[in-house]
């Protein structure tokens, strides 16, 4: 926990729907058990970046990668690379809450269930685990058989949290976890996220500078596919290298 | 402005007597049938097999076939059209191939209920020496509802959220376990909601099985299904064309008629049930 070593590396990434070019040439590390944000203006490539790390653009028809992408070394687009082991190891939380139309209890067992996990004192335990990991254990343990669409949208989202971690991935990256959340849950999640640092690995896309400024330790500013900057969330804000990134950070434009 | 007002209520009155319209000839048809032939209706004209040529007695056999007939096709046609559709809509890579599936699914919905008479009897009946019998039947009529199972199924899955689907990729759940445990539920009410008008369909239609699967009279129960059945719409169709004894078969005509409106409003009935049963259980 308090090396920083590089946990993903991303080298000359290119990456293309059809034949646009969403990201030109990205190359960027993350560091173990740090909170990186990624942010930018609307359509910058951020979410595309994202969604890379644990392949779910390969859900997207007609889309292409150039460079590699290592985690822990090992290139995750390596033609012998099963992307279901990916994302077991790489959790991802979306924008708007969605969890699964069942009780809350299934919702996290859902997943570790299907790995393997069987018995009832497990599943128990780890619901707990992962509850309180993503603070709605004291909400939620007496519903746990509830349906997780009576939850509330703040609650609704750190259930998917909890659903992530139920899988003991090593990162978890965070597609604008907050945008759809009122003030009130949006602290909640960012004081959770400043608690899972912890133990995880966490990047977050988001539209709010204020929440990159103020969870996060490294930040990285994308314009139309390309890194801009990617510095420290405190030089970032306060001096940034490239006068685009200055530009956005003082809403000149963006 | 008063012409305004005019023109929007001469337009209600033209919505609300198109759907009267619909009301009063459903329930005119209704009407009529049970008028006529709800009188016959008894225990033992739902007990016991015909006698006397088919002028007396019940139609126990043509009910039982019917069912079974029905159930076949089902059989046939749910797994059949539900793994179609997953394929088509889940697994297939859009394309030509794929298109040209569709369009061979939608020509299947077209062609006539005789057409499929006559490829049942070609193929199970003679072909595959099936003989007239309840297989054959029901294998035919599997294929008729298939076009409707297909398309009901595909339209449900289209409507199970993506976010569903992403939210279990990303857990690092496979796409066989996604489809499986979170679109196929998901999708299932919808699923049944189109199988019901399949079923109407297997257990109202006549020609494809006047040559693969319903016999002219037999008062005997079948006991594999490779034996003849009688069936309900063929039954009414004998009695009303080829016997020699037809307006004495009137009453028995109209009580055959009944039952089948009834058990197509029956099984309908139970696969609302099943489906708002489930839509209950989901609670979204």
């Amino acid at each position: 926990m308090q090396d920083n070593s590089t946990i993903i590396q991303c080298q000359n990434v290119n990456f293309y729907y059809g034949n646009f070019r969403a990201l030109t040439d990205v190359t960027m590390d993350f560091e173990q058990n740090r909170v990186t944000a990624l942010i930018g203006p609307s359509g910058c490539g951020k979410s595309t970046l994202l969604r890379l790390l644990n392949r779910m653009n390969d859900l997207i028809d007609g889309t292409r990668v150039e460079g590699r992408i290592l985690f822990e070394g090992r290139d995750i687009y390596g033609n012998e690379v099963d992307p279901v082991e990916v994302r077991k190891r790489i959790g991802m939380v979306f924008q708007k809450p969605n969890p699964f139309p069942k009780s809350i209890f299934n919702n996290i067992t859902y997943g570790p269930r299907l790995t393997g996990l069987h018995r009832k004192s497990d599943l128990e335990a780890l619901v707990e685990r992962s509850l309180k990991q993503a603070s709605l254990w004291e909400e939620a343990k007496d519903i746990l058989g509830q349906s997780a669409m009576m939850l509330s949208g703040g609650q609704q989202q750190r259930l998917c949290i909890a659903r992530a971690l139920a899988m003991k991935p090593d990162i978890l990256l965070m597609d604008e976890p907050t945008s759809a959340l009122d003030p009130i849950s949006t602290a909640k999640i960012e004081e959770l996220i400043d608690e899972l640092k912890k133990q995880y690995t966490i990047i977050i896309v988001t539209h709010n500078m204020q929440q990159a400024a103020r969870v996060s330790d490294c930040t990285g500013f994308f314009y139309l596919g390309k890194l801009i900057e990617f510095n420290p969330t405190e030089k970032l804000f306060t001096n940034p290298d490239e006068k685009q990134t200055e530009d956005y950070i003082t809403g000149r434009f963006g | 402005m008063k012409w305004r007002y005019l023109k929007q209520n001469l337009f209600f009155l033209m919505v609300r007597l198109s759907a009267l319209t619909i009301a009063v000839a459903i329930g005119a048809f209704l009407f009529y049938i049970f008028y006529h032939g709800a009188g016959v209706i008894s225990w033992s004209f739902l007990t016991e097999p015909p006698r006397d040529a088919m002028t007396k007695g019940g139609i126990m056999p043509a009910i039982l076939g019917t069912f079974y007939l029905t159930l076949g096709a089902l059989v046939i046609a749910l797994p059949l059209g539900i793994t179609s559709a997953v394929y088509l809509s889940e697994y297939a890579k859009q394309g030509p191939v794929v298109r040209i599936i569709r369009i061979g699914v939608n020509c299947l919905a077209g062609v006539p209920s005789i057409v499929f008479g006559l490829f049942g009897l070609g193929l199970f009946v003679v072909f595959l020496q099936f003989g007239s019998s309840i297989a054959s039947g029901a294998l035919t009529l599997g294929f008729l509802i298939l076009p409707t199972v297909i398309g009901a199924s595909e339209e449900a899955l289209k409507a199970v959220p993506r976010t569903f689907r992403e939210a279990s990729l990303a857990l690092g759940v496979s796409k066989w376990q996604t489809i499986l445990r979170i679109v196929l539920p998901s999708a299932l009410p919808g699923i049944l909601t189109g199988s019901i008008l399949g079923i109407g369909r297997a257990a109202g239609e006549t020609a494809p099985i006047m040559f693969t699967a319903a016999a002219f009279f037999t008062p005997l129960l079948p006991k594999s299904i490779f034996d003849q059945v009688m069936a309900l719409p063929y039954h009414v169709y004998v009695l009303a064309t080829a016997g020699t004894h037809i307006e004495e078969t009137r009453p028995i005509q109209y009580g055959t008629i009944v039952v089948l409106v009834a058990l197509v409003l029956g099984i309908n009935l139970v696969a609302i049930v099943i489906r708002s049963w489930i839509r209950k259980k989901k609670r979204w």
